[in-house]
């Protein structure tokens, strides 16, 4: 049974998630504020919130000197890529996990997250060697086979948390009336999991359009995606911060209006399991 | 007549077809700095001259030195020319893994490079990376708030008058700090400044049997005067201040002093980002009193071919012309003489129109004044001046730096930084097997 709020409290909670909520989202405005800013202007102290001359210098600036096209098309790739990649690897890894579990599976689901907790640098040569071996540095294909390793026991472990709640007798019946492997999971597991795949395609796709370690260190111009092209205006000699917050905004507005839009989905897939 | 036309046509598309097949595209990484964008711009230049074509990969200074050493230790071959430093062109040469530039053409003039960063891009006598611009570091100063203090900033200011003249323009009241320094942790931040002040002090990292230095008087008196004198007319945080966040306090006028990378010159000058621009006045870095070296250093961004790359000879081309002369003079054709990049080429320095830009001058003197086989008084058996170039060096200086950091936050004293400093120095020189 729901309890019961009262009118005052509900104010009191509104306005508290509110603030976290902005405080939260603070730096990002800042950022977007910036990018609007002369280079003078952006290092003003006090600073400036909203009362300077807007310009959009900057981001004319950014849009000639680099190739924001070729960035973007490349972020999109690699992200959509390794998500529909590990998509592909980790739904029957988490169905086999959910539905049909042997005495090592919650070891295995541990052990798989347990390379989650290497730091990155600590493999870099490895994996730099392995590329050139394979020629796979500074292509688009690597990066998407690299991106979705990492994500993969981010997804599993989520499609296996979603997999779980999907009553088990739905898909017996469903191989009493002669479904196959095949058909079970694809015509009566996948439809229902939807939502939590969704949710779990869009987080994926999030993290790897973030990911600045690997995109950074394993490609140089044909692959190099939005990461490469904010850490092309980042300068510790020099002050440029109103260009680099121009090229920050350019880079995060597609993944924010994604989010924006998706944040039923996402905030569901991610609460996914808390609530039985 | 039809003879001799066909004759031409045919030896057109001759020299046509040897460029197209000679055209190759070379992939450059380079740092985000106004020198370095300024040459993206003139790309199209060097395209028309050679029928080559440049793709540049642009990156943070550490992000790309991350990149690059990952690339050329493992022999990735993503780059043909990669931009580096003073610090790294000794060791990768030695290593083995540059091309030496000892065939460079007679019209480049090798002989017109500055000696001080010839010397110090090469290994043995042998030059691995041409400099496109080279810095010091030097004093900047208010010269409005030097006159109302009814002080005069000598050319050869020494540490004893900078801390006289702080105290004299320091006013909390108008939010104006006496003077401005490096504290940021890191080598080549908040390390490369104190490492120069020891020098100045007659302080060194290493004797010649390379024991670290940590434990003597001239670096517990050379961090003691740092401490002190920024305790007492440095901002506040001064330990988290690199050189941007000191460009931004000086440029809204809150740094009688800043003592710092030539580069930073046009920064300060320029009218349109400093609100001091009318009011900056140039003198050497300090030294200590009674001790014959000062607190410069010295830098070169430097352009320098991986062994091994397949267009050698594309990049060598094009590394002659952004090192060039005619490279200066373009650039000053079309943004003026304050514009080129400065530090490289003695002939700058002697072209009347470079000399009338207020830096030029005090900017080769404080590159003259550099030596970096002989960095402080006493001898020692490394090169490099504000840094020691040796591959250990990073690592360990960026651990010492952070031991300085915490004395300037207040979190430790003078005399356990110092001690922390020598522990860690003696432990990575014995396990790196110098001592």
């Amino acid at each position: 049974m729901a309890r019961s709020v009262s009118s005052r409290r509900k104010l009191i909670n509104t306005g508290l998630a509110w603030a976290i909520g902005l405080l939260i989202f603070f730096p990002i405005l800042w950022t977007i504020l910036t990018s609007f800013k002369t280079e003078a202007q952006a290092i003003a102290s006090p600073p400036l919130f909203l009362n300077f001359d807007w310009t959009l210098e900057n981001y004319g600036v950014v849009m000639e000197r680099s190739n924001y096209a070729r960035f973007l098309w490349n972020s999109i790739l690699i992200a959509g890529g390794s998500t529909i990649l590990g998509l592909i690897v980790a739904v029957p890894a988490a169905w086999s996990m959910a539905f049909v579990p042997s005495r090592r599976t919650k070891d295995i689901l541990l052990w798989m997250l347990s390379t989650k907790m290497l730091p990155a640098v600590g493999v870099l040569y490895p994996i730099y060697l392995l590329f050139i071996q394979l020629g796979l540095l500074d292509s688009r294909a690597g990066l998407v086979i690299v991106m979705m390793l990492i994500n993969l026991p981010i997804i599993v472990w989520m499609l296996y948390t979603y997999f779980r709640e999907i009553p088990v007798e739905i898909l017996e019946a469903a191989r009493m009336d002669g479904a196959t492997l095949r058909e079970e999971v694809l015509y009566i597991l996948t439809p229902m999991a939807i939502p939590g795949i969704a949710s779990t395609m869009l987080l994926n796709f999030i993290l790897a359009w973030n990911e600045a370690f690997w995109t950074l260190n394993l490609t140089a111009v044909n692959a190099a995606p939005l990461t490469a092209f904010i850490a092309s205006y980042s300068s510790p000699e020099g002050l440029f911060f109103a260009k680099l917050s121009a090229a920050s905004t350019m880079a995060i507005a597609p993944i924010l209006i994604l989010g924006w839009f998706s944040q039923k989905q996402l905030v569901r897939g991610l609460t996914f399991g808390a609530v039985k | 007549m039809h003879l001799r036309n066909a004759l031409r046509a045919a030896t057109a598309l001759s020299l046509i077809s040897v460029g197209a097949a000679q055209a190759e595209t070379i992939t450059i990484a380079t740092v985000n700095n106004g020198d370095m964008i300024r040459m993206q711009g003139y790309t199209d230049d060097f395209t028309a001259k050679t029928g080559h074509e440049v793709e540049w990969v642009t990156l943070e200074e550490n992000v790309l030195r991350q990149r690059v050493t990952t690339d050329i230790t493992t022999k990735g071959g993503q780059f043909d020319i990669m931009t580096i430093g003073m610090y790294e062109t000794p060791i990768w040469g030695a290593n083995g893994w540059l091309v030496p530039l000892d065939d460079l053409s007679e019209e480049y003039d090798v002989a017109d490079i500055l000696p001080a960063m010839r010397e110090g891009l090469s290994h043995d006598g042998t030059l691995y990376a041409a400099p496109f611009y080279g810095e010091s570091s030097m004093v900047m100063y208010r010269t409005d708030l030097m006159e109302k203090a009814g002080l005069e900033m000598p050319e050869a200011p020494t540490w004893q008058f900078i801390r006289e003249a702080a105290a004299a323009m320091d006013d909390p009241e108008n939010d104006i700090n006496g003077i401005c320094l490096r504290g940021k942790a890191g080598w080549g931040e908040g390390g490369a400044f104190i490492t120069v002040t020891g020098n100045s002090f007659g302080a060194r990292w290493f004797d010649e049997e390379w024991t670290p230095q940590f434990d003597q008087p001239e670096w517990k008196a050379a961090l003691e005067f740092y401490v002190n004198l920024m305790n007492d007319y440095g901002p506040e945080g001064y330990a988290t201040n690199g050189f941007n966040e000191n460009l931004s306090l000086f440029q809204q006028g809150k740094c009688g002093m800043w003592i710092d990378a030539t580069v930073a010159a046009s920064f300060v000058t320029n009218p349109s980002d400093s609100t001091v621009a009318d009011h900056v006045g140039f003198a050497l870095a300090p030294n200590a009193e009674g001790v014959d070296k000062r607190s410069n250093w010295l830098w070169a961004w430097a352009l320098a071919i991986p062994a091994g790359t397949q267009k050698e000879e594309a990049a060598k081309a094009f590394i002659e012309w952004a090192t060039s002369k005619e490279y200066i003079e373009l650039v000053a054709e079309n943004e003026g003489w304050a514009n080129v990049p400065p530090g490289a080429r003695t002939s700058l320095y002697e072209t009347p129109e470079y000399l009338e830009v207020p830096f030029a001058k005090m900017t080769l003197d404080s590159i003259n004044a550099a030596d970096p086989t002989n960095p402080t008084v006493e001898p020692v058996p490394y090169v490099g001046i504000q840094f020691v170039a040796i591959p250990e060096f990073a690592g360990m200086a960026t651990e010492v730096s952070q031991e300085f950091s915490a004395a300037y936050a207040g979190q430790q004293t003078v005399d356990e930084a110092l001690a922390k400093a020598q522990a860690i120095a003696t432990e990575v020189m014995e396990a790196a097997g110098y001592r």
